[in-house]
């Protein structure tokens, strides 16, 4: 029954593809419709600060990992050696063996954050915000350290166990039950309008932008061919899985991820040991640049904003939606689990963003001017002259090459596969807030990813900036709602965050191993 | 002291073989029995959110079919041996676990079955024998 829903939608999906993809007019239409209701949304989200070319959200995210920082006292540098302690099982209780580890749920949430902001994300902010930009990303990821943890202690301190034994978890359930916790009026509709953003963001950023590049990147190595073709096999494997069940696929698919992402750091690891005389001049361009911008458009400000920008895409920390998946972890103190969370803007941005940034700036795939050593700015394009003027994955798959020449094909593979993982998360954190709202069933749960997979083929196929750029808006929205959540319950993260290190110094808590 | 012999048990014909051997033996040294089932389990698995979310119930469904259909019956039937039976459910890698098992419990010799032919069995009593010949504590016997 199911398979021939699919069956329906894919063929509706091929007749009207063709036509789509040719006649420019029907694209034009939805992008019109899109950009006139929704237009004024996406520009209040992306609004600049007057007199800057600084994203409002982007700072708010910045202040709010700053405000967890101090006000957790530097947990992240506090904390990061009891963090691998506990991933590593040391405070595990061996009858609760058969459970879910730190360790997995760590695994799964990074799966759902490593992706196209790894690859495509740093390029970006690395061509527009020069090797500086690299420095305030990696600041900006350090100090997202403290927001990951704050949120994933509230998603596993108010998670919904059920009878049955499975669990449910997440900002919706911190909103509603943290709130009446501490008697604050509206978690209710807090978290409906959490769960609405999720939704949406799901669709969107977790959806079609991810379909749109998975296929941009098959096509630049394949050669162009119609978008229409990966959406319908990817929505098909997709489908396979979530409403299907094939459940070997997806688990097959999160074998390869982290070998993937694993694999991509050793690989810029050999690229920096084939130059390691570089790598302490690409510390200095990346310092220098930092504070000077070595030649790009606003100077210190425009690497400054390009870094904050971009570690703030890429591993979620505020959005809320890393709490959901790291919520299912068996332990008796959630604070536990937010130690282990603070590893993953540390993994994500820290380690793989930096990584790709240093190979980038490395091969020298960005031109300098040879006298001046500033880079040559492209005005035209409003980022740094490369050669083929390419940015996002093309320019990353152009500096691996100049060391690996065989590495674009392999980098293609790997952003189909994250974009794939990162479409999975993102399915299930959409269906999470979907049964929120209308209820658990499995017709309503059917519902929900039949338009998930629809999402999937309409984003590959057509170019819909609007319609991204909507989805993208409805991302960073999550983070508004859930960052003010964060903000009015961190007391009880405090309070749980006191008690457990007063119980481990006095040994009341102990290790196993 | 009465002596306790562990016996690694998945209600496998080669387990069976194995428990009847550990309950001669018993019966002969006025020994006791540890009967330990492991579920396989590694900690660094990767697990899907769904499955992240379900692994709570699946695993109090593991271990209550492991309970009612392997372990129960046994017991029910080695009931008039003589032999006092205490039944352990226990996850992690079996060969290390039914050291550990050993260890917990004070066992003086371990016991488990072989089954040469592989298929499901082999996954635990193939390799599980094999391993234990190389990690155990204490003395250890194969029943083919």
């Amino acid at each position: 029954m199911i398979f021939r829903i699919f069956a329906a939608l894919t063929a509706l999906v091929l007749s009207s593809a063709p036509a789509l993809a040719q006649e420019a007019g029907l694209d034009a239409t939805i992008n019109q419709i899109f950009a006139d209701y929704t237009g004024w949304y996406v520009a209040l989200i992306f609004a600049d600060l007057p007199g800057t070319n600084f994203s409002w959200i982007a700072l708010w995210l910045v202040v709010a990992a700053l405000i967890f920082t101090f006000y957790f006292g530097f947990i992240q540098l506090k904390g990061f050696v009891h963090s691998i302690r506990l991933v590593r099982g040391d405070y595990s209780d061996p009858n609760d063996a058969g459970e879910v580890s730190h360790f997995q749920a760590l695994a799964t949430a990074l799966s759902g954050t490593v992706g196209l902001g790894n690859i495509a994300g740093v390029a970006v902010a690395v061509s527009i915000g020069g090797p500086g930009a690299t420095f305030w990303m990696i600041i900006a990821g350090l100090f997202g350290m403290a927001t990951k943890f704050t949120e994933c202690t509230l998603g596993v301190k108010y998670r919904n166990e059920y009878p049955d034994g499975t669990v449910s978890g997440g900002p919706m359930y911190y909103m509603t039950k943290g709130f009446r916790e501490r008697g604050l009026p509206g978690g209710g509709a807090f978290a409906i309008l959490f769960c609405i953003f999720t939704i949406l963001g799901a669709l969107g950023g977790g959806n079609m932008f991810q379909a749109n590049q998975a296929h941009a990147q098959l096509a630049g190595v394949l050669g162009d061919y119609p978008g229409w073709i990966t959406g319908v096999l990817l929505a098909g494997v997709v489908f396979a899985v979530i409403v299907g069940g094939l459940r070997s696929i997806a688990r097959v698919t999160e074998k390869v991820v982290p070998f993937m992402g694993i694999f991509y750091v050793i690989v810029s690891i050999i690229i920096l040991i084939v130059n390691y005389d570089e790598i302490l001049w690409a510390f200095g361009r990346i310092l220098e640049g930092a504070f000077t911008g070595l030649g790009v458009l606003g100077g210190f400000t425009g690497a400054l904003i390009q870094g904050f920008r971009r570690a703030a895409f890429s591993n979620e920390a505020g959005i809320g939606s890393a709490a959901i998946a790291h919520s299912a972890v068996r332990t008796k103190e959630p604070v536990t689990e937010g130690y282990v969370a603070l590893l993953e803007p540390f993994i994500d941005t820290v380690v793989i963003c930096t990584m790709t940034a240093l190979v980038i700036v490395i091969t020298g795939v960005l031109n300098v001017d040879p006298e001046t050593g500033l880079y040559v700015w492209n005005a035209e394009l409003g980022r740094i002259a490369t050669e083929g003027d390419v940015t996002g994955v093309e320019l990353t798959s152009a500096a691996y090459a100049q060391v690996l020449p065989w590495f674009p094909v392999l980098l293609a593979i790997a952003v189909v596969l994250f974009a794939f993982s990162t479409m999975l998360s993102w399915s299930y954190y959409g269906l999470k807030a979907w049964t929120y709202i209308f209820g658990e069933g499995k017709v309503k749960e059917v519902i929900f990813k039949v338009i998930f997979c629809f999402f999937i083929i309409i984003g590959s196929a057509a170019s819909l900036g609007p319609v991204i750029d909507f989805s993208d808006a409805m991302l960073f929205s999550m983070a508004v709602v859930n960052v003010i959540a964060l903000y009015l319950l961190m007391p009880i993260v405090r309070g749980e965050l006191d008690s457990y290190v007063r119980r481990l110094r006095s040994g009341e808590i102990k290790k196993y191993v | 002291m009465p002596d306790r012999i562990v016996v690694g048990f998945d209600g496998s014909p080669a387990a069976r073989r194995a428990l009847d051997f550990a309950v001669k033996l018993a019966q002969s040294q006025g020994a006791s029995i540890v009967l330990a089932y492991v579920l396989e389990w590694s900690p660094y698995s990767f697990l899907s959110n769904e499955e992240l979310a379900e692994r709570h119930k699946r695993r109090k469904e593991e271990v209550s079919r492991a309970q009612t259909a392997v372990l129960d019956p046994v017991l029910e039937k080695l009931a008039g041996s003589g032999v006092s039976i205490e039944a352990q459910i226990r996850y992690g890698h079996s060969a290390e676990m039914l050291v550990t098992i050993a260890r917990d419990t004070g066992a003086t010799q371990m016991v488990v079955g072989r089954d040469g032919n592989g298929g499901l069995a082999a996954r635990m009593f193939g390799s599980t024998a094999g391993t234990l010949v190389q990690i155990a504590t204490l003395p250890c016997t194969i029943v083919p």
